[in-house]
């Protein structure tokens, strides 16, 4: 068990391709950290530094009080899930979870010990003597999730360890590694693209785009309160609606805008958050026409034309509401859900 | 594709048959001859069928050999032989496996230059390099022996070509998972590099087996003892030996006996790359 504390960390690959830059993070003992941001933002750069297996150009990184930058990952006390396993094909299942013990000097019968103990946990027991290649896709993430429990490292590092599951599984295996990793109390570090899996797992939430951090806090306070355009945008789906704010003024009484910042020239509105009630006390009104009704079961997505912009403005309805293609529809939305930005900055406005 | 027209099949297996016997032929003749008696072949009709002599023929080829031409008896050619192509195979394996496993694991400094300069000796087989080889094995005194006859022919571009386009489809996750796992680059190679190659390594090695046993130029070159002949070079001297009509019946016996040796090993061999083929990882 151990924290982890990012000190200014940037990569630059060579040919000078920079992936990581100013990284600052401190994640407490037992916190699972979760990095999302779109592909190629630097989530997997920055794990591997962590583990080792990428050189750190700038910065230092401590995992519990020890600076591990010069460390090979076998000497920072840590375990890593791979996106595609990495199990050794030629090795059974237990081989596989007993090789980091038996390279560490354990004695065999402590190496047993451990294996059956977290084959036990994941349920992996009747699989022990068979080769990776004659188990199922889940099963191969659990014996990749084995081979890191067995070691009971300081921290466990995730690289997208879900992505090559179906979506069901995916589910299922979120809750799991969730629920473990409560339990074991073990220090994480999970990368996914995923914004669910990013918002559902995460202790706290670190948004990543072009190798720099957008925004650290937990995954309400993310959602609530994004601190970019950029956040905004990436984290909820649908993705948050951008109106400019003189847009607005223009539909609203003069007084309904009042509280919002003079410097916030964007105003975000969450799908979720336009309803298709008559607007009430401290709410506005918004009248568009509707392009595209997609029912989803229990809610549904409405895409809007608002004459004068040309985005379209998605609603997201707990409901399938009985309404006409084409036919032009009222919303209401509370004033204190609109998020204020700064266009030209991308920052929040207060 | 595969249609299911008779005629199409009777005309495969026909051409099938045919070119397994132009195949077999020779050899089920050199089978015949060994087991006739001396002037069979003098005659100059070629028998089809076996002879009364097997017996007597191989008996004197495993214990005289052909001693008044300078031939030794065939079971120390055999020996020699073998240590000899053992020798060249083990080391050309080691050898290309662990220059494929520096290109490919690490990064110092002309890689890619080390790289071409090994492939580059693809275009200088033994044959070509014959008399500076010869220089350097004389100079260093190991004319008549073993690692005369096989250090030279040990190096091998084909086969550090080989594994290296083989370690390059293994997933670099791998490597990194063993580093996790606290594997230095040895151990790595020999846990996981080495069990993942073990069917390359099996068709290589009888690749390479077979090579070195057939080698005939560079042993003739460099033994005149006859403690160091091999079954090849003893092949030629019991044609060209003595001052006697070749004694043809002696020759095929010991060109039977030459060829089980590489037969062996390919049928022990055959049976990791069967494992190979049919345990392959997807
Ligand atoms: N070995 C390398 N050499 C040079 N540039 C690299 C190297 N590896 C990654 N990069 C670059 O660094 C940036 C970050 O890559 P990284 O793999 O960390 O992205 P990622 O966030 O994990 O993306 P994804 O979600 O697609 O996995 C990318 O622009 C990539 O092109
Ligand atoms: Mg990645």
């Amino acid at each position: 068990m151990a924290s982890i504390t990012m000190d200014n960390l940037g990569k630059v690959y060579t040919g000078n391709v920079r992936a990581v830059s100013d990284v600052n993070i401190d994640i407490a003992d037992g916190e699972m950290i979760v990095l999302v941001g779109p592909s190629g933002c630097g989530k997997s750069t920055l794990l591997r530094m962590v583990a080792g297996l990428e050189t750190i150009t700038e910065g230092t990184l401590k995992i519990g009080d020890r600076v591990v930058n010069q460390l090979e990952p076998a000497d920072r006390d840590i375990a890593m899930v791979f996106q595609n396993y990495a199990l050794y094909p030629h090795m059974t299942v237990f081989n596989n979870l007993a090789y980091g013990l038996k390279n560490r000097g354990f004695k065999k019968d402590e190496i047993d010990r451990r294996v059956r103990e977290a084959a036990t946990m994941l349920e992996i027991g009747k699989f022990l003597d068979r080769k990776p290649r004659q188990l199922s896709g889940g099963q191969r993430q659990r014996v990749a999730m084995g081979r890191a429990l067995v070691r009971e490292p300081a921290a466990f590092l995730f690289d997208e360890p879900l992505s090559n599951l179906d979506a069901k599984l995916r589910v299922q295996m979120r809750v799991e590694i969730r629920q473990l990793q409560k339990r074991l109390g073990t220090t994480s570090l999970y990368v996914t693209h995923d914004q669910l899996e990013a918002l559902t797992m995460a202790d706290r939430l670190v948004v990543l785009n072009g190798g720099r951090i957008e925004q650290i806090g937990t995954p309400m306070e993310v959602y609530l309160r994004p601190a970019t355009t950029f956040v905004a945008g990436f984290i909820g789906s649908p993705a948050m609606n951008m109106l400019p704010t003189a847009y607005l003024r223009g539909l609203v009484a003069a007084d309904a805008l009042a509280h919002m910042p003079v410097a916030a020239d964007l105003v975000g509105l969450r799908p979720e958050d336009l309803s298709l009630a008559p607007a009430g006390e401290g709410e506005i009104a918004l009248t568009g026409q509707l392009m595209l009704l997609e029912p989803a079961g229990a809610e549904s997505h409405l895409h809007l034309t608002f004459e004068g912009i040309k985005d379209t403005i998605v609603a997201r309805l707990p409901h399938v509401p009985d309404v006409q293609e084409g036919s032009h529809l009222t919303f209401s939305i509370r004033r204190d859900k609109l998020h204020p930005f700064d266009q030209a900055t991308g920052k929040r406005v207060a | 594709m595969v249609e299911n027209n008779r005629w199409g099949n009777l005309f495969a297996h026909l051409v099938l048959i045919l070119g397994v016997a132009i195949v077999i032929f020779p050899v089920y003749v050199a089978i015949i001859a060994s087991t006739h008696p001396p002037g069979t072949f003098i005659r100059g009709v070629m028998p089809l069928l076996p002879g009364p002599n097997a017996l007597e023929n191989y008996k004197t080829v495993i214990t005289q050999g052909r001693s008044q031409a300078g031939t030794p008896p065939i079971g120390g050619m055999l020996w020699n032989s073998f240590v000899m192509a053992m020798a060249i195979t083990i080391g050309k394996l080691s050898i290309s496996l662990l220059s494929a496993f520096a290109i490919v694991y690490f990064r110092f400094p002309f890689r890619i230059f080390f790289f071409w300069v090994i492939f580059l000796t693809l275009m200088l087989p033994v044959e070509v390099r014959i008399v500076p080889t010869f220089q350097v094995v004389a100079d260093l005194g190991m004319l008549n022996s073993f690692a005369g006859l096989s250090i030279p022919l040990i190096a091998s571009a084909t086969a550090t070509f080989l594994f290296r386009q083989f370690f390059m489809t293994v997933p670099e996750e791998l490597m990194e998972a063993a580093r996790v796992d606290g594997a230095g680059p040895m151990k790595f190679f020999k846990d996981i590099l080495m069990p993942l190659s073990i069917t390359n390594i099996a068709a290589l090695f009888v690749i390479m087996f077979i090579y070195g046993w057939n080698q005939y130029l560079w042993p003739l070159l460099i033994t005149t003892d006859p403690e160091y002949y091999t079954i090849v070079m003893g092949i030629q001297r019991m044609v060209t030996g003595g001052d006697s009509e070749p004694l043809w019946h002696l020759v095929m016996a010991t060109v039977v006996l030459a060829a089980l040796p590489p037969i062996l090993v390919i049928l022990f061999m055959q049976r990791l790359f069967v494992k190979g083929l049919t345990e392959t990882e997807k």
